[in-house]
């Protein structure tokens, strides 16, 4: 039977909103005062009858869930889900508001590369210290420093104080330091995000090690490719909730799924970046001929997008940038150059043929573009994300195959011609 | 199914219980402690062309200063005893406590990115900054002897080491670590939400300085204001300071009456800090 190693049971996390306490001695000492002799507040908002007391969030709410030795456990969800507060309670780096976490072992967490490095030191004497604040002793770390040196894969500049590092080799030594610290339960926070290639692989071939030699590894990342590579369970955070708890496709299809698949969407509210969409803005699309937002591989998607032109005389183009479940782009697609002139409010019927793509969940980011471009394209209005669909697989016209997005891709390419000499 | 009467190693609940420290864990992590104290010695005097010198320079110059200062311009009474060694016994002991006291009550404010994302028991670096103070002690209080040993051997003079005293003197820097750890960690705590506290201590620090027998001594207060020197004594660190000159120096002092009020209030601001040290240490990210 597999040891369990950690179990969270019904955790929350309350964090309060805006500026906590009066910020100053005197200002939080006059408020206690006047309450103690039943005085208003004379720091409390004119009007308002609440004492002084800013909005809470929850950041976490009654989460639970197990790990046993040998789980490699991906937490999966948007930005603002609540994974890094969870991991910060597992490592203790600030306590629940409610609920109990046991841990069995220790605990090694990389929330964030070569914390604990200091810059004055060298790499040999930093990883004495690194290793010391993960929870090594003296011994344990001396008996274990050449494959650290070795792993790190920069000898050459071991005795060189860390400052005159490249950032690249400040995550070699760091990673390697926790990669060899033989934690029962090993916590990474998208620490990969850094350094090259080569040298990711390496350390999610560790980690997997780590995992396959009985020990526990709780794994943050929005690389679902890592995720999926990495991971033998995963959980599905929302705003705070664990909505899932299961196998690593589901939970990245939950991921996935978070997006909106609605057939009408108001765009005129949806978040843009600085600059964009003051001129020129796309106020709302519906889209033609679907209830459900799913399609048959090879079909076409038909939409009417309204928008709204505030610049002088001008050629625009729309553009569409397909992305796949991981949010990582697929390809790109843009209408011919068209006229608009100033207090249009034209709508436009889009048709995209849905030709090449794969089987799998979409999301679509749609961009109103300089018509003629000089070199790079100039985005008058751009958004990320403004709905997804889905592409149905039939094996029927994929010669009975199923569709292996994470080894084929999403792009489905004309059929090889051969011929037999 | 787990059976509840399984061991678990760590069990993270919410704060509830006021003295919430963990000794066996903090034993746990000595190697850290020594750690970040050679880490302290090895970074203070990195590029530096005089290195560990400084530990001496800075207190034989203050002294130099303190002796012509006080008393030679201003001609202040040093107890019959020759100034320089007056005011190097008092310089060294006080740096000591205030240096402990300032970079210790600078703990969660220097090292919050760390403390955001890593745990250890965070009173490992308050230890090793008295540790690393203690060193520098350790080095002047040397030189200090080897000044004590050349006035000493001078024939008719006044320096008459208390033997009897001196052997008391670990428990006295032990009270002194103590005492300024004490005070650190309480403000500590308290400029993780306060930032005011910071203002203060620099100059607090350099005014409670006035406040204690550095520059000048306690029977000269006794002398001025002898209907005030009930409060000037609720100072913990004025009998300490005393002790020490009476133990080194052989000055009779009255005010080691008042040692007994000295220890404790050491250990109410010790057992106060580490409550309050104990109290933030969770939940102090939330808020620095």
């Amino acid at each position: 039977m597999s040891e369990r190693t950690l179990e969270i049971d019904n955790v929350s996390k309350q964090y309060r909103l805006g500026a906590i306490g009066g910020g100053t001695l005197r200002r939080d000492l006059q408020s206690w005062m006047a309450r103690r002799r039943g005085k208003p507040d004379p720091n409390r908002k004119i009007n308002s009858n609440r004492p002084l007391e800013p909005t809470t969030f929850m950041a976490l709410e009654e989460v639970s869930t197990v790990a046993d030795r040998g789980d490699a456990l991906g937490v999966i969800g948007r930005n603002g889900a609540g994974k890094s507060t969870l991991l910060k309670l597992i490592s203790r780096i600030t306590a629940p508001t409610s609920g109990e976490i046991r841990i069995r072992g220790r605990v090694a967490s990389l929330l964030e590369v070569g914390t604990g490095f200091h810059q004055e030191l060298t790499g040999r004497e930093n990883i004495f210290l690194n290793g010391a604040i993960l929870g090594m002793s003296r011994q344990e770390t001396a008996s274990k420093i050449k494959d650290i040196i070795e792993f790190s894969e920069i000898e050459q500049f071991i005795d060189t104080p860390v400052k005159r590092y490249s950032s690249g080799m400040y995550v070699k030594l760091a990673f390697a330091v926790a990669a060899h610290l033989d934690p029962d339960i090993l916590i990474c926070d998208e620490v990969l995000a850094v350094g090259d290639v080569s040298f990711q692989q390496k350390c999610l071939g560790k980690m997997a090690d780590v995992a396959r030699g009985g020990r526990t590894v709780l794994y943050v990342s929005h690389n679902m490719r890592t995720i999926s590579h990495l991971c033998t369970r995963a959980i599905y955070l929302e705003n705070g909730h664990l909505l899932y708890d299961g196998t690593v496709s589901r939970a990245m299809d939950l991921y996935a799924g978070s997006g909106v698949r609605t057939v009408e969407r108001n765009l005129d509210e949806l978040p843009r970046g600085k600059l964009r969409g003051a001129n020129i803005r796309m106020l709302s699309m519906r889209v033609i001929g679907s209830e459900t937002m799913e399609y048959q591989m090879g079909g076409t998607m038909e939409f009417a997008l309204t928008f709204r032109v505030d610049i002088p005389e001008s050629r625009l183009r729309l553009r569409l940038i397909l992305k796949n479940h991981a949010m990582s782009p697929v390809a790109m697609t843009q209408t011919d150059a068209f006229e608009v002139r100033p207090g249009d409010q034209p709508t436009i019927r889009v048709r995209f043929p849905l030709d090449f793509i794969a089987p799998g969940e979409y999301s679509i980011g749609l961009a109103l573009v300089d018509g003629d471009p000089k070199g790079r394209s100039f985005y008058y209005d751009s958004l990320e994300d403004v709905g997804h669909f889905i592409i149905s697989d039939n094996p029927a016209l994929t010669d009975g195959f199923t569709w292996q997005e994470n080894l084929w891709g999403n792009a489905r390419l004309a059929r090889l011609e051969m011929e037999w000499q | 199914m787990t059976n509840p009467n399984e061991q678990w190693d760590i069990i993270i609940r919410p704060k509830k219980k006021w003295l919430d420290l963990n000794f066996r864990e903090l034993i746990r992590y000595r190697d850290l402690t020594l750690l970040l104290f050679k880490r302290n010695f090895t970074v203070n005097y990195k590029q530096t062309v005089l290195g560990p010198a400084w530990v001496i320079i800075q207190p034989l110059l203050t002294t130099l200063v303190f002796t012509v200062v006080f008393g030679g311009i201003a001609g202040l009474p040093t107890d019959g005893m020759p100034s320089f060694l007056f005011y190097m016994a008092g310089n060294i002991c006080w740096s000591f406590f205030s240096s402990c006291l300032t970079q210790s009550s600078k703990t969660f404010i220097t090292n919050r990115s760390l403390f955001s994302k890593v745990y250890f028991p965070r009173l490992c670096v308050p230890i090793s900054i008295a540790l690393t103070q203690l060193l520098n002690f350790l080095v002047q209080f040397l030189f200090f002897l080897v000044f004590l040993l050349i006035y000493a051997l001078k024939p008719n003079s006044p320096v008459h080491p208390n033997f009897a005293m001196i052997a008391f003197t670990p428990l006295l820097l032990l009270q002194t670590a103590v005492l300024s750890l004490g005070i650190g960690i309480i403000i500590s705590s308290l400029t993780t939400k306060y930032r005011d506290l910071n203002m203060l201590v620099g100059f607090g620090v350099h005014l409670w300085m006035y406040g204690t027998p550095v520059t000048y001594s306690a029977s000269l207060v006794m002398e001025k204001y002898p209907h005030l020197i009930g409060l000037y004594m609720l100072n913990p660190m004025t009998p300490i300071i005393e002790f020490f000159r009476s133990a080194y120096l052989g000055v009779e002092s009255f005010s080691l009456h008042y040692m007994p009020i000295s220890i404790g209030t050491t250990l109410a601001v010790f057992v106060l800090g580490l409550l309050l040290f104990s109290r933030i240490e969770k939940t102090f990210m939330d808020t620095v």
